[in-house]
C-alpha cells in the first residue's frame, strides 16, 4: 500500500507549527490564544484520523513509511513509520492535547500562549517518538519532550515546583544517558541507526545483557517502575493539571513503548534472561504501591501511586514470555498494551478530575473535602465512572488490561496470577476510599457547600473522556484487531535467539 | 437470535439510561424532562415488556428451543474469541422469569415505598439498571459476560446500598460491600483464569466440551488436581456474591439501602447469582469431589450460624438478612450435595417469597413511620391486614410448612444432603440443615408475633419522632401520639405483596415435579448418578407433591419447625418475661451473636489496618527512607560532597594552582618513563 500524504510528518509537525504561531501571537488577548490553541489542537488531532482509516491491519510492518536523509555522515534518517503498536499512542496523544487545552481554558491566566504552546509542542514531540523508525530520531524526540514537560511543572506548577522539576528532569535524564551510549554501541556495530536493522542484528548475550540495562534505566524510570518510581508523585503534586493529565496519559507510555521497539526486538535473548526480575518489579509495582496508594492522604499522590500500580501490568504483560508457543502470550501482551491506552484515558480523566476540585478549593487533600456530591451530582456521577474504572470494572476500559493481563498470569504462573490478581482488591480500596471520603457523607464544611458544579466546558471535556472509558471497554475489538498482527510478529520476533 | 432476548436484556438498560441521564441531577438545565412519573412509568414499562419476552423465551425453551449464539465479538486475540453472547435454555429461561418479574414487582413496589424521597427517578435508573446486569449475568453463554454481569450487579449493587450518601454509615456499608465482593472476584478470576487455561476458551459450550480433559491433571508445581483449585476458585465468587461464610459480613450491614432493593438484590435475585453460577459450573464441579465437599461445609456453615444470628435481631431488615443468609447456606449445601436442580429450584421459591418478606417489612416500616425496631411494634394485624396476611404467608413458606412453596424446595434439599456420602461433612451438612429447620422457625414467627400480634407498643419508641423527623420531611403531623398510629400502606405496595404471595404458596407445588424429575434442567445441569446420588435417590421416592407432603409430615423437619414457632409463641406470646432472662444467662453466647463472632471486629483489625499499616510502612521507610533517603537524595549528597572536597582545591591562589600543576606534571613523567 503507498501512502501520498505524509500524515505522519503532518501529525508530528502540525502542532508543533501551531506551537510557534500561539507563541508569535502571544501579545494577543487570551481569546485568541485559546481559540488558536484549540484550532490546532483539533486539526492535529484529525490529520491523525487518517492514520486509523487507512490502516491495514493484517500487516505486521511499518506502515506510513516516511524516510529522508537527515546526517548522512552517521547514516542518521528522518525515518518515520507506525504499526498497530505505535498507532493507537499516536491517537491517544493527539486526542489528550484537545482535552487538555481545553482543560486549561480559564484556568491559565498567566503566560498563557507560553501554557498552549508547550502543549502543543509536546503533544507533536511525543508522536514523534511514537512514529519515529530510526533510532537517534527516536532519542532526539525522546529527550525534548523533557525540555516543554520541564517548563510546564517550573513554570505553572505549585509551590515547590522547582524541586520537583529538577527531580524530575535529572531523573529521567540520568536515565537517557545510558541509551544514548547503548545506542552509539549499536550505530559502531551496525553502521546504521535503523531500529529494523537492530532487530536484527545478531549480539552475544553479555552484550544484550549491557543493552537491556542501559534501555532498562531510560525506560524504567519513564514507566516508572520500582524502585525508580518516588519521582513521579512528587511531580504530579507539583504539576499543573494539564501536565499530570499528559504526564500520566502519554509520558509514562514513552518508557513502555520502549520496551516495545528497544528492549524486546534488540535484546530479545536478555529479555528472557531478565524476565524474572522484571516481572518480579513489576509485581511488586502492583502490591507495594497499592498498599502505598492505599494510605495517601493528597489526592495527586494517591492518583500517582495508583498510576505506577496501573504501569506494573503493562511491564508485567510484555515480559510474561511463553516457553512452549510465543503466541501464548498474546493475550497478556494484548492486555499489557490495552492497558496502557485505557491508563491514558483513567489517568487523564482522574487528575482532570482532580482539577476540577482544586481549581474551587484550592485543596488536594482528602481530609478537605466531604459530600461533594450535594453540591456536585454531575461530578460526583463522572468522578464515580472514573473512579470504578480505575478499579478494573468492567464495561469499562480499566477492566480489559488488567483481566487479560491476569488471565494471562494465570495460566503463565498460577502465583504470579495470584499476585497480580491482589489488584483486584487494592485498586477498588484505594480508588472507592477516596471516593467515599471526598464525594459520599454529608457536606463536610462551608467551603464544599458553596461548590459549584460543573460547567459546560468541564462536562463535555470529562463527558469526553467518559464516553473513551465506556467505549473501549464495551468494545475494544478496534483496538485488538489493529494490534494483533504487530502483537503475532513481535512475540515470533522475541522467541528467536539473536546469539551470535 | 430472537428479539425477544434483546427485549429481555436490553430494555431494561434503556430504561434506565433515559432516566439515569435525563431524570437526575445529572441532567443540565432544559435537559431534566424525565419527571417523577415519567421516570417509573418509562422503567416499569420496560422492565414489564422484559418481562413479558423472558416468560415467552421460557414457553419457547419448553417447545424445545434452546439457543447459545454470539452478539458480537468483543475482542479477538490470536485464536482466542471473548464474545457478548447469549446462552438460552431452561436454567437461563427460569432465571429470566425470576429476575424480570421480581423486579417488575419491586418497581411497582417502589412507586409506593419511595414516594416521599428524593432521588426518586435515580432509584428507578439503579433498579432498572440492575436488572439489565442481572439479565446479562444469567443469559451469558461465557465467562466474560457472566464477570462483566458478576460486577456490574456489583456496581449497582454498591451504589443502592449507598443512596442515602449522606448517611455515614451506608456509605460505608457499600464500600464494604464491594470490597468484600472484590476478594471473592479475586477467587473468581482466577477460577476463570485456570480454566482459560486449561481448555484455552471463555465460552461454556467449549469448556463443557473439554471437562472429562481436567481429569488427572495437576496444577503446575504442585500435586492438587487442576480442577479441585480451579472449581474452589470459582466458588470462592460465589462466596462472595451469595453472602457465604466468611465473605458474608456485607450482606448484613447492606440493608443500608432502601428496602425494595433489599428484596430485589439482597435477598431474591444478586445473592443468588453464586448460586446460578455453580450450577451453570456443574459439569465442572462433578469432576472434584473435594470442591463439593468444600462446598456442602460452607453452605452447612452458613446456614446454621447464620440462622442463630436472626434470632437476637431487633431490627426487621436484619432479622430478615441473616434469614437471607441462612437461606443461600441451604441452597449451597444443596450445590455440594450435587442437587443443583434442587438449589436452583430453592432460589426460584425463595426468590419469591424472601421478596415477600422483605416488602411486608418494608410496608411495615412505612407503616410505622420508619421505625424498624420489633421491639417497638406489636398488634399491628389490626392496622395492616394485607402486610399481616401476606408476611404470615410468606413466614409459613420460609419455614417450609406443607403445601407451601418453601416446604418443597427445603425438604428437597434435606433430603438431598442426606443422600450424600462425604463422611464427616455430611453428618454436620445434615445436622446444620436440620437445626436450621427450628432456628429459622423461631426467628420469622418471633418477628412475626413481635410485629403483628401481642401488645402495641409503637407508642413506646423512644427514638421514634427523632427517627421519624430525621428519615424524611414527610407531612405526618407528631404532635401527638394518635397521629403516629400505624397505618395500612398503599395499593402499589400491598398489590406487589398479594402479586407475590400467589407464587410463595403456589410455586413449590407446581413446580417440584417439572423442575426436579421430569428434566427440565436436564441440558443445563450435568450430574455424574453415580458418583453423586442425591438426585436419583430423591427421584426414586418421588411420588407427587401431595405424596411428599404426607411423608413430610412424617419427618423431622416438619416437627421441628413446628417446635420452633411453638417456641417463638410460648416465648414471645405467653411467657414474655423469659427471653430477658435467658439472654441475662447466657451472656456470653449473646455477646459473641451480637458482636456477629467479631468477624467485622476482626476484618477490622486484620485486613483494613494491616493493610494500611502496611502500605504506611512501605511509604515511609521503603519509599521516603531507603529509595529517596537514601537512593535519591543519597546521591545527591554524594555528589555534593565530593563537590565540597573539590572546591576546597579552588582557592584562586596562583601558588596553590602551581603547586597543583608541579604535582601532576611530575606524576605524569613518573608515569611515562615507567613505560
Amino acid at each position: 500500500m503507498t501512502h501520498t500524504y505524509p500524515w505522519l510528518s503532518l501529525s508530528i509537525w502540525l502542532p508543533i507549527a501551531f506551537g510557534g504561531l500561539v507563541l508569535m501571537l502571544s501579545n494577543a488577548r487570551a481569546s485568541t490564544l485559546r481559540w488558536t490553541a484549540l484550532l490546532g489542537a483539533v486539526l492535529s488531532f484529525l490529520v491523525t484520523l487518517p492514520l486509523y482509516a487507512g490502516f491495514d491491519d493484517k500487516v505486521a510492518s511499518l506502515q506510513y513509511v516516511e524516510k529522508a536523509a537527515w546526517i548522512e555522515r552517521f547514516n542518521i534518517h528522518y525515518h518515520l513509520g507506525i504499526d498497530g503498536l505505535a498507532l493507537w499512542l499516536v491517537l491517544l496523544t493527539a486526542f489528550i492535547t484537545i482535552i487538555v487545552v481545553v482543560a486549561a481554558w480559564e484556568v491559565i491566566e498567566e503566560r498563557v500562549a507560553q501554557y498552549f504552546a508547550a502543549f502543543l509542542m509536546l503533544s507533536g514531540l511525543m508522536i514523534g517518538v511514537f512514529a519515529a523508525a530510526d533510532g537517534m530520531l527516536f532519542y532526539v524526540f525522546f529527550e525534548a519532550t523533557l525540555i516543554p514537560m520541564y517548563l510546564i511543572i517550573g513554570i505553572w506548577g505549585g509551590a515547590n515546583r522547582i524541586y520537583a522539576s529538577f527531580k524530575f528532569f535529572l531523573y529521567t535524564l540520568l536515565g537517557s544517558l545510558l541509551m544514548l551510549i547503548a545506542l552509539v554501541y549499536l550505530y559502531r556495530a551496525t553502521g546504521s541507526f535503523d531500529l529494523a536493522v537492530w532487530a536484527k542484528t545478531k549480539l552475544s548475550l553479555s552484550e544484550q545483557s549491557y543493552l537491556f540495562f542501559a534501555f532498562l534505566a531510560a525506560f524504567a524510570v519513564k514507566v516508572p517502575m520500582f524502585p525508580v518510581h518516588t519521582w513521579l508523585p512528587d511531580v504530579h503534586v507539583e504539576a499543573p493539571t494539564g501536565g499530570s493529565a499528559v504526564l500520566a496519559a502519554i509520558m509514562l507510555k514513552l518508557g513502555a513503548y520502549g520496551f516495545l521497539r528497544f528492549s524486546l526486538p534488540i535484546t530479545p535473548d536478555a529479555s528472557h534472561e531478565y524476565a524474572g526480575l522484571m516481572i518480579g518489579l513489576s509485581l511488586i509495582a502492583v502490591v507495594y504501591v497499592g498498599l502505598v496508594a492505599l494510605v495517601q492522604t493528597d489526592m495527586k499522590k494517591l492518583v500517582a501511586y495508583s498510576s505506577i500500580a496501573h504501569m506494573g501490568f503493562v511491564t508485567l504483560g510484555f515480559f510474561m514470555f511463553s516457553t512452549s508457543n510465543p503466541q501464548d502470550q498474546a493475550l497478556a501482551f494484548q492486555g499489557a498494551y490495552l492497558q496502557m491506552i485505557s491508563h491514558g484515558f483513567i489517568s487523564g480523566a482522574m487528575f482532570l478530575c482532580i482539577g476540577v476540585l482544586y481549581d474551587r478549593m484550592h485543596s488536594r487533600n482528602i481530609a478537605d473535602y466531604g459530600g461533594v456530591v450535594n453540591t456536585m451530582p454531575k461530578f460526583a456521577a463522572l468522578f464515580l465512572l472514573f473512579s470504578m474504572a480505575n478499579a478494573g470494572l468492567p464495561a469499562t476500559s480499566g477492566f480489559i488490561g488488567e483481566f487479560m493481563v491476569i488471565l494471562g498470569a494465570v495460566k503463565y504462573n498460577f502465583w504470579i496470577g495470584l499476585t497480580a490478581a491482589s489488584a483486584l482488591i487494592l485498586g477498588a480500596a484505594y480508588s472507592l476510599w477516596m471516593y467515599k471520603r471526598v464525594i459520599f457523607g454529608a457536606v463536610g464544611n462551608e467551603h464544599v457547600e458553596q461548590l459549584k458544579d460543573l460547567n459546560r466546558r468541564e462536562f463535555w471535556m470529562l463527558a469526553t473522556l467518559a464516553a473513551a472509558v465506556l467505549w473501549m471497554g464495551i468494545y475494544p475489538a478496534p483496538f485488538t484487531q489493529t494490534i494483533d498482527a504487530s502483537v503475532a510478529n513481535l512475540l515470533q520476533h522475541v522467541a528467536q535467539t539473536k546469539l551470535k | 437470535m430472537k428479539t425477544a432476548y434483546l427485549i429481555a436484556c436490553f430494555l431494561p438498560l434503556l430504561g434506565s439510561v433515559l432516566a439515569g441521564l435525563f431524570g437526575t441531577k445529572f441532567a443540565g438545565k432544559g435537559w431534566r424532562f424525565m419527571t417523577r412519573g415519567l421516570s417509573h412509568w418509562v422503567t416499569i414499562l420496560c422492565v414489564f415488556i422484559a418481562a413479558l419476552a423472558s416468560s415467552w423465551t421460557l414457553a419457547d425453551v419448553l417447545a424445545g428451543n434452546h439457543f447459545n449464539g454470539t452478539l458480537y465479538t468483543w475482542a479477538q486475540i490470536g485464536s482466542l474469541k471473548m464474545e457478548i453472547g447469549f446462552l438460552i435454555d431452561p436454567l437461563t429461561a427460569t432465571m429470566m422469569c425470576v429476575v424480570t418479574w421480581v423486579s417488575l414487582m419491586v418497581h411497582i413496589y417502589t412507586i409506593g415505598y419511595m414516594s416521599e424521597e428524593d432521588g426518586y427517578e435515580r432509584f428507578f435508573s439503579y433498579i432498572s439498571l440492575f436488572t439489565f446486569a442481572m439479565m446479562m449475568l444469567v443469559m451469558s453463554n461465557n465467562m466474560l459476560q457472566l464477570f462483566f454481569g458478576w460486577e456490574a450487579v456489583g456496581l449497582v449493587s454498591y451504589l443502592l446500598i449507598g443512596f442515602y450518601y449522606t448517611r455515614e454509615s451506608a456509605v460505608f456499608a457499600n464500600m464494604k460491600a464491594f470490597l468484600v465482593n472484590r476478594v471473592g472476584d479475586f477467587g473468581f478470576i482466577i477460577g476463570i483464569g485456570l480454566v482459560l487455561a486449561h481448555t484455552g476458551s471463555m465460552n461454556y459450550a467449549e469448556i463443557f466440551a473439554k471437562a472429562d480433559s481436567f481429569k488427572g491433571v495437576t496444577l503446575v508445581g504442585t500435586d492438587w488436581a487442576l480442577i479441585t483449585v480451579a472449581c474452589i476458585a470459582l466458588f470462592i465468587g460465589a462466596m462472595g456474591k451469595s453472602a457465604q461464610f466468611p465473605l458474608h459480613v456485607w450482606l448484613p450491614d447492606s440493608m443500608e439501602g432502601p428496602t425494595p432493593i433489599s428484596a430485589l438484590i439482597h435477598a431474591a435475585t444478586m445473592v443468588t447469582a453464586g448460586i446460578f453460577m455453580v450450577s451453570r459450573m456443574s459439569p465442572l464441579f462433578e469432576l472434584s469431589d473435594t470442591a463439593l465437599m468444600f462446598v456442602m461445609f460452607i453452605g452447612a456453615i452458613t446456614a446454621l450460624f447464620m440462622g442463630f444470628m436472626g434470632i437476637i435481631q431487633n431490627d426487621i431488615k436484619r432479622v430478615v438478612a441473616y434469614s437471607t443468609l441462612s437461606q443461600l447456606g441451604y441452597m449451597t449445601v444443596a450445590l455440594g450435595a450435587s442437587a443443583y436442580s434442587v438449589a436452583m429450584f430453592h432460589v426460584m421459591t425463595h426468590a419469591f417469597f424472601k421478596a415477600l418478606l422483605f416488602l411486608a417489612a418494608g410496608s411495615v416500616i412505612m407503616g410505622m413511620h420508619h421505625c424498624q425496631d420489633i421491639r417497638y411494634m406489636g398488634g399491628l394485624r389490626k392496622y395492616m391486614p394485607i402486610t399481616w396476611i401476606t408476611s404470615l404467608i410468606g413466614s409459613l413458606a420460609l419455614i417450609g410448612t406443607p403445601f407451601f412453596a418453601g416446604f418443597y424446595s427445603k425438604d428437597s434439599i434435606i433430603e438431598a444432603v442426606h443422600a450424600t456420602q462425604y463422611g464427616w461433612v455430611s453428618s454436620f451438612a445434615n445436622f446444620a440443615v436440620l437445626a436450621g429447620v427450628f432456628i429459622t422457625a423461631f426467628y420469622s414467627f418471633r418477628m412475626y408475633f413481635l410485629v403483628f400480634h401481642g401488645a402495641e407498643r409503637y407508642d413506646q419508641n423512644p427514638d421514634a419522632h427523632h427517627a421519624h423527623a430525621s428519615s424524611n420531611g414527610q407531612g405526618h403531623g407528631h404532635d401527638a401520639h394518635h397521629a403516629d398510629k400505624p397505618h395500612e400502606s398503599p395499593a402499589v405496595v400491598t398489590v406487589p405483596l398479594m402479586l407475590l404471595a400467589i407464587p410463595s404458596v403456589m410455586i413449590g407445588f407446581v413446580a417440584i415435579g417439572p423442575l426436579l424429575f421430569e428434566g427440565f434442567f436436564k441440558d443445563s445441569i450435568k450430574v455424574l448418578a453415580a458418583a453423586h446420588p442425591a438426585m436419583s435417590t430423591l427421584a426414586a421416592a418421588w411420588q407427587g407433591p401431595v405424596a411428599m407432603v404426607v411423608h413430610g409430615l412424617q419427618t423431622p423437619p416438619f416437627w421441628l419447625a413446628l417446635a420452633g414457632v411453638f417456641t417463638a409463641w410460648a416465648l414471645y406470646m405467653k411467657w414474655t418475661h423469659i427471653p430477658a432472662q435467658i439472654q441475662a444467662k447466657a451472656m456470653p453466647l449473646y455477646q459473641l451473636l451480637d458482636n456477629k463472632y467479631y468477624l467485622d471486629a476482626f476484618n477490622q483489625a486484620v485486613f483494613a489496618k494491616g493493610a494500611r499499616l502496611l502500605g504506611g510502612a512501605f511509604w515511609k521507610i521503603g519509599d521516603q527512607t531507603i529509595i529517596d533517603g537514601v537512593g535519591v537524595n543519597g546521591s545527591w549528597k554524594t555528589v555534593g560532597w565530593i563537590a565540597s572536597v573539590l572546591r576546597l582545591f579552588q582557592t584562586g591562589y596562583i601558588y596553590h594552582y602551581a603547586f597543583g600543576m608541579i604535582v601532576g606534571l611530575v606524576a605524569m613523567l613518573y608515569f611515562v618513563a615507567r613505560i
